[in-house]
């Protein structure tokens, strides 16, 4: 091997011990000797690769930085685009509706005589939403309750799977699932004995014969946030440590007891904090709404009637919008949307990071 | 072969907490050199300040001179370009999980961008023979990974990864904690057998290991270094009154 | 006294008995539809699945027959264009965040970033991307809609990539920076490479995510009747038809919808089955 003449970085050798040589196995043979010697000039030549290193850095803050890059892109297209909304209506477009002096009544949405206002999609979005939560909160900490505490072991890994799938089916296929299961049920069997039972309370008017409305879409909507609350609620229950339980136990609780004041009264903070995110998923929800809700920008008081939400007029009139104004309307309606669920979002993620931090969940 | 290290005046820290202690320290060339003491006493400090794996961690501070081969290896030197020539072996074996037997030997290869596969497979072969594990994995270089190992040849496999870069200089630290007996005196063997080829430091906790393998020692306890002398005068008649109760066993 | 005291007891019991079973009933009231929908599903699905499904274009209203070929095209090239852009950004932000940034300010701003970014609705993302890329340009395209679900890949990807990463073991690192291997060669070539498994696992249930988006591409990608494989153009995707033909009139249109859906479905459940047999299994077989 001729690189092997390569001069090697040699400094001072301390010098060598005057101790008694010690048997040891000499290197085998010359040209291995040699070869390494090649491979130590290579090695030495190569560079600190400093300037790698640090482009390599960079170029991952960069794309890190993105993440923010993207919220500050959407805020500043959506408020650009909202201003000439915004310039016709100011905050009156989220308390204010035009009142039609020939009629007398309230004109929410008037593409035609450029007479807009967020009240109706407000009401739908928030009506919807709660009906959601109302009817979601209560079966999810439900199931969350069985699966940590009480499932037998062999149960648990399906059920919790079954969750997890049904948090990754699509929105649209919730909607089609209820066009053509939920909506007939509706309106065939459970809205007219809602209608029978409770149409006293105006809540339930027999006037929509549709089976679409604002309980149909509350009732899809929670089908589709129970497994997110579900999961983070078990989530921070099982962040509870077992000494709780135990000690809730060891003063001879019953199984019950145990889980109200050992699990449940520790993990509250969280299981709100889940509840507002299923909450921030319902506010935003879009495909399986527009749907469903019947789509008339109306309030009104019954369940059964029709409605619509801030995503789904979006949906329905954004590809068809008929003037700018309509345009930057529907735009004003998503930047709210926009700012209300990164609220709501930040909100969750705060409290169920107080509760879940310092598990661990993320080992190195 | 090796090169010689001295140390001198050297301080580090963990935070605010000062582990090692104005250590002065001269390792020979082409020996083993023991550091023995009770734990926490930093000895594992500082091997890792002897290739800056030390500052690896982002709390960590060090000050003073490590002259390697003459090498002024804070001053004069990238991280990178000490650690090529400093090879290492850690205290639970650490091959890379998804690569076969050849790769890990040949990673300090490769990944400095070395790619002539004929020379590879050479240095493979000899970096495993050099181990003492070629006889035992010979026949599926390639097809095993280097986890699927039993803990004693993952530890060789180690060594030889360390000795693929041809180093000057082989840091153990505490290569045979966490292996079985038959391993450990397989590992010392090996080390018996290295050490006319490199500059061998050894931290251990195991005195006997140290007079088995290493011409020199050195006591380290609290952050300082309290004696260092041929192995022979540490263990049969230290000078220090600290290192006498260490090594009859008197504490720690 | 004792009287109250045995009283108290057995209310105590009742009260025991009465939550298990309420969370029984829970389970069950919660399961059962959910179990209904997958097999409503599979079945109307399945009946309405041929292979003409997978090779012929829509046809017009009143004739039989047809499929979603172009559709399904379609969203092959949409998640093609989102996974460039989503994966690659979102990957070196995980990089970022587990091998850089542990323990930083900025690191911390852009985790929970992220996180609120993912709770963001998918229509925001849909008109954002439409003032964008459409209004620039002047027209609906399909490189617009693999935009938006580009961006919607990215939290996702990053944040499963974060957590990927902080499971390979630090000794693994170490090693590799003991050989004077140079930072982002050990990065890449170590340890992403060691938790590779879990990252790709995890880029699979982004892509699964959105490929069922709708909302973002009514008005980017817009869909299409016919057949078009250019960016620039209006595309079909499967979620858009399966909407448009759900609240069709047509029977026809309808069957089409149901096996359009199955196939979605049957797309999402092996990526969800799949990351959870890789997580399960372990991603870093005999890493210690």
């Amino acid at each position: 091997m001729v690189i092997a003449q390569v001069p090697e970085i040699r400094f001072n050798q301390s010098q060598l011990l005057t101790e008694p040589d010690l048997p040891g196995e000499r290197p085998s043979a010359q040209p291995a000797q040699q070869e390494a010697s090649a491979i130590r000039s290579f090695l030495l030549a190569r560079g600190n690769s400093a300037w790698a290193d640090r482009g390599f850095h960079w170029l991952m803050v960069l794309c890190a930085l993105s993440i923010f890059g993207i919220v500050v892109l959407i805020a500043t297209e959506l408020v650009a685009r909202s201003r000439i909304a915004w310039g016709a209506f100011g905050l009156d477009f989220f308390y204010k509706a035009f009142i039609d002096t020939y009629t007398g009544k309230p004109m929410y949405w008037d593409p035609v005589n450029g007479h807009f206002s967020a009240l109706p999609f407000l009401y739908g979005t928030l009506v919807s939403s709660f009906l959601a939560l109302l009817l979601a909160v209560p079966l999810a900490i439900g199931v969350a309750v069985f699966l940590t505490e009480m499932c037998p072991g062999f149960l648990r890994a399906p059920l919790a799977f079954i969750t997890e799938l049904l948090a990754a089916i699509p929105s649209v296929i919730y909607g089609l699932w209820a066009v053509f299961v939920l909506v007939p049920l509706l309106r065939e069997y459970i809205n007219p004995a809602l209608i029978k039972s409770f149409g006293w309370t105006g809540f339930f008017s027999n006037d929509n014969p549709t089976g679409l409305g604002f309980l149909t879409a509350g009732v899809i909507l929670a089908i589709m946030i129970l497994p997110i609350i579900s999961s983070l609620t078990r989530e921070v229950m099982t962040a509870v440590p077992s000494s709780q339980r135990e000690a809730v136990l060891a003063l001879g609780a019953t199984r019950w007891e145990m889980i109200r004041m050992g699990v449940l009264r520790n993990a509250r903070i969280g299981i709100v904090g889940a509840v507002i995110l299923g909450l921030g998923r319902a506010l935003g929800e879009t495909m399986a709404v527009a749907m469903v809700i019947g789509n008339s920008p109306e309030i009104q008081r019954s369940l059964l009637a029709n409605g619509s939400t801030m995503s789904a007029v979006i949906a329905n009139e954004f590809a068809e919008a008929s003037s700018d104004l309509h345009l930057s309307a529907l735009m004003e309606l998503g930047l709210a949307l926009f700012i209300v669920t990164i609220i709501v979002n930040a909100i969750a993620r705060m409290l169920v990071w107080m509760v879940t931090r310092g598990t661990p969940s993320s080992v190195h | 072969m090796g090169v010689g290290i001295e140390v001198a005046n050297l301080n580090a820290w963990y935070g605010t907490n000062h582990t090692l202690q104005d250590i002065d320290l001269n390792i020979p060339a082409n020996h083993a050199t023991a550091l023995i003491g009770p734990s926490g006493c930093g000895k594992s400090t500082f091997v890792r300040c002897l290739n800056r794996m030390h500052e690896t961690n982002p709390i960590a501070r060090v000050t003073g001179t490590v002259l390697i081969g003459g090498l002024d290896i804070y001053a004069d030197a990238k991280p990178v370009e000490i650690r090529r020539r400093v090879g290492m072996v850690f205290q639970r074996p650490n091959p890379f999980p998804t690569m076969s037997i050849y790769d890990n030997v040949a990673a300090g290869l490769k990944l400095n961008g070395y790619s002539n596969h004929h020379v590879l497979d050479e240095i493979v072969e000899k970096s495993l023979k050099n181990s003492a594990l070629w006889e035992e994995v010979k026949d599926d270089l390639k097809k095993k990974s280097g986890a699927s190992l039993s803990g004693g040849q993952q530890q060789r496999l180690c060594i030889a990864r360390a000795l693929a870069v041809d180093p000057e200089v082989l840091l153990m630290d505490e290569p045979a904690s966490a292996l079985d007996p038959v391993s450990t005196s397989k590992i010392e063997d090996l080390i018996f057998q290295l050490k006319s080829q490199y500059t061998i430091v050894i931290v251990t906790h195991n005195m006997q290991q140290a007079a088995r393998v290493a011409e020199k020692t050195g006591f380290f306890l609290n952050g300082r270094m309290v004696e260092f002398d041929s192995t022979h005068k540490i263990f049969t008649n230290p000078s220090d009154k600290r290192t006498e109760d260490y090594i009859t066993g008197r504490f720690g | 006294m004792r009287d109250e005291h045995q009283l108290r007891a057995k209310l105590r019991t009742l009260a025991d008995g009465a939550a298990t079973g309420l969370a029984v009933l829970a389970t069950v009231l919660v399961v059962a539809p959910l179990v209904a929908i997958f097999v409503y599903l599979v079945y109307k699905g399945s009946v309405s699945l041929n292979w003409a499904f997978f090779t012929h274009n829509p046809v017009p209203v009143g004739e039989v027959g047809g499929g979603m070929a172009n559709a399904i095209v379609g969203s092959a090239i949409l998640l093609g264009v989102g996974s460039l852009i989503g994966i690659p950004i979102g990957i070196a932000g995980g990089i970022f965040l587990a091998e850089f940034g542990r323990g930083t300010k900025l690191a911390n701003a852009i985790r929970f970033t992220a996180d609120v970014l993912n709770g963001v609705p998918s229509i925001v993302m849909g008109i954002a991307v439409y003032s964008l890329v459409v209004v620039p340009q002047g027209h609906f395209s399909a490189f617009s809609g693999g935009v938006a679900l580009g961006i919607m890949m990215i939290p996702t990807v990053c944040r499963t990539t974060e957590e990927m990463l902080l499971m390979v073991p630090h000794a693994v690192r170490e090693a590799a920076l003991a050989l004077g291997v140079p930072n982002w060669r050990s990065v890449l070539s170590i340890t992403v490479r060691t938790a590779s498994a879990g990252i790709i696992t995890g880029c699979m249930l982004a892509f699964a995510r959105v490929a069922g988006e709708t909302a973002p591409l009514i008005f980017t990608a817009f869909g299409n009747v016919g057949w078009s494989e250019k960016l620039s153009e209006p595309i079909a995707a499967l979620p858009l038809q399966i909407y448009v033909y759900a609240l069709s009139p047509y029977d026809e249109w309808h069957r089409l919808a149901w096996a359009g859906a199955l196939v979605l479905i049957v797309l999402i459940v092996l990526a969800v089955s799949l990351v959870r047999y890789v997580t399960s299994r372990g991603v870093l077989k005999g890493a210690s």
